[in-house]
């Protein structure tokens, strides 16, 4: 049923070739079998081959920044279907090595999909146990390989990934997007982040004066708050996450946790109050 | 035309249990001129006897840079060499590229086995006719040093050599191992030089065209020293005997395994 009046009486718009793919993909005209056989054709339903154009249920922003010591992450634990909240208890940091976090932002089932190939690749070091295995920027290089492999496909992972580790004493903090472009800071945030927290994690290293004046407890205080920000203005987002740590130690991911917040003022907001 | 009934081709079994084709492509690396390698704590040199088919002629090329960390040495069929040589430099580009990560030298020789397994278990194709010395230096796991064998067998060494009259250069390698560990470079290149005379027929002497040395370690990417540069080293090998003597007399090795 289309729901728009003006529409009515006019042909539906699958019923018309938007993008002039006539006769290579037309599902109006019969195509002859010899062409439906060509590589890249496209469906047998007439159809033509279709890539992800939007993500379907999507993790909002990931937070990362270099302190004394290591790295922190922070990504809240709701998936969203559109505006839904719909799941509630999906972990969006996952130790993918001894000194590695990876952090996702974006569609949640090519997340899965990446850590499922992240798992088979260190799966395959282990195996061949022969003393060498993938370090923090190894691992960086292959996500960035991959996403960039299938942007090239024009079919991309619809994500922006936050890889953080530690490797031979050096702090390692990165990001990589959907197109394949890598960047690495001493603090990232990825999606409404990087508009909201990302101002604030580049404030609060400038006034320390650099990262390794950030103890942990300040690390931790800093996510926090940029965690509050976002709870207050993302509206996919949700006030309960986890923060992982990355030191020469190893990894720690938290429970999940929660900040205090204060909603009187919204009484006095037109159209949301009483 | 057949030296027995058992070697028409490389799958078919002698009733003693050996399969011949495979023997014959070993004694192919035989032919081919000698190539030593040896190793310390911290690098590896790999050494070349270069032959030269006469007075106008050039010589042959017996080291190849693989990449930065990786360099073999040859004795047998070099197109075959040249075949492995290119294959392996992809696999380190492949590695360099994927992960940003030198590849592991046990890896790539791994893959060489593999490769060169193959070879020996169909019907229609042959081994490869060469054997490789290979050196390199890894992130972590230090200098290494590995002989790979038509035959497949892929193995680890402190010191080897592979070639006419390799078994002249083991000997001398045998006596003097206990000084290769904590040897510097040149200590090692000119034990590697004695190691290599030992292979060179009567009337022979190593001089700068008719040899070559690579070196890999600890801080240093693959160089090859050739021609005028050998001098030093040459010089050195005139006048003196090993630059250093174990006073004891080593134990011989245990036979080699037949496997």
């Amino acid at each position: 049923m289309d729901h728009f009046p003006t529409n009515w009486g006019n042909p539906r718009s699958e019923d018309v070739d938007n993008y002039n793919t006539y006769p290579v993909a037309s599902h109006i005209a019969k195509v002859p079998h010899s062409v439906t056989q060509i590589a890249g054709y496209g469906h047998t339903s007439g159809h033509p081959t279709s890539h992800t154009q939007q993500p379907v249920v999507t993790g909002t922003s990931v937070l990362g920044i270099k302190y004394k010591g290591g790295v922190m992450m922070s990504a809240d634990n709701l998936a969203s279907y559109g505006s839904l909240a719909r799941f509630r208890d999906v972990e969006r940091l996952h130790q993918v090595a001894d000194f590695t976090v990876i952090g996702a932002s974006g569609d949640i089932s090519d997340f899965q999909y990446v850590k499922h190939l992240l798992d088979s690749q260190m799966i395959k070091e282990y195996n061949a146990d022969d003393g060498h295995t993938l370090a923090t920027p190894n691992i960086y290089e292959y996500l960035w390989r991959v996403m960039y492999n299938r942007r090239s496909k024009m079919n991309p992972l619809w994500n922006t990934f936050v890889l953080g580790g530690v490797h031979k004493g050096e702090k390692f903090l990165g990001a990589i997007d959907l197109k394949g472009t890598p960047y690495q800071s001493p603090s990232i945030a990825t999606g409404f982040g990087s508009h909201l927290a990302q101002p604030i994690l580049r404030k609060e290293i400038e006034m320390r004066g650099g990262e390794e004046n950030i103890s942990e407890e300040d690390a931790v205080q800093i996510l926090k708050k940029c965690m509050k920000v976002l709870f207050y203005r993302d509206a996919r987002s949700m006030n309960k996450f986890q923060l992982a740590k990355i030191t020469d130690e190893g990894v720690t991911i938290s429970e999940p946790m929660s900040v205090e917040t204060e909603w009187a003022f919204a009484e006095k907001i037109r159209g949301y109050g009483a | 035309m057949f030296r027995n009934q058992y070697d028409n081709d490389i799958s078919t079994w002698s009733p003693q249990g050996r399969l011949h084709q495979i023997e014959y492509a070993l004694e192919a690396v035989k032919q081919g001129s000698a190539s030593v390698g040896l190793r310390s704590d911290t690098h590896v040199v790999l050494l070349g006897l270069k032959r030269s088919s006469g007075e106008l002629a050039s010589h042959q090329q017996k080291l190849f840079r693989i990449d930065n960390h990786v360099g073999i040495a040859i004795a047998g069929l070099v197109s075959d060499a040249r075949v492995l040589s290119n294959f392996m430099r992809t696999e380190c580009m492949k590695s360099k590229m994927m992960y940003d990560r030198p590849m592991p030298g046990s890896r790539l020789v791994n893959l060489i086995g593999d490769k060169a397994q193959i070879n020996t278990q169909n019907y229609g194709r042959r081994p490869y006719g060469v054997g490789l010395l290979v050196a390199s230096y890894d992130e972590g796991t230090g200098p290494h040093l590995y002989e790979c064998l038509p035959n497949a067998n892929c193995l680890e060494y402190y010191a080897i050599s592979i070639g006419a009259k390799s078994q002249s250069a083991k000997t001398y390698l045998e006596k003097f191992i206990k000084d290769f560990g904590a040897a510097d470079v040149d200590t090692l290149i000119m034990h590697g030089l004695h190691a290599l005379r030992e292979t060179l027929q009567q009337d022979k002497e190593l001089n700068i065209n008719n040899c070559s040395i690579g070196i890999v370690g600890k801080g240093e990417n693959w160089r090859t020293i050739e021609g005028e540069d050998l001098k030093k080293y040459l010089d050195q090998l005139e006048t003196g005997a090993p630059t250093t003597e174990t006073t004891e007399e080593l134990p011989q090795g245990e036979a080699m395994d037949t496997e």
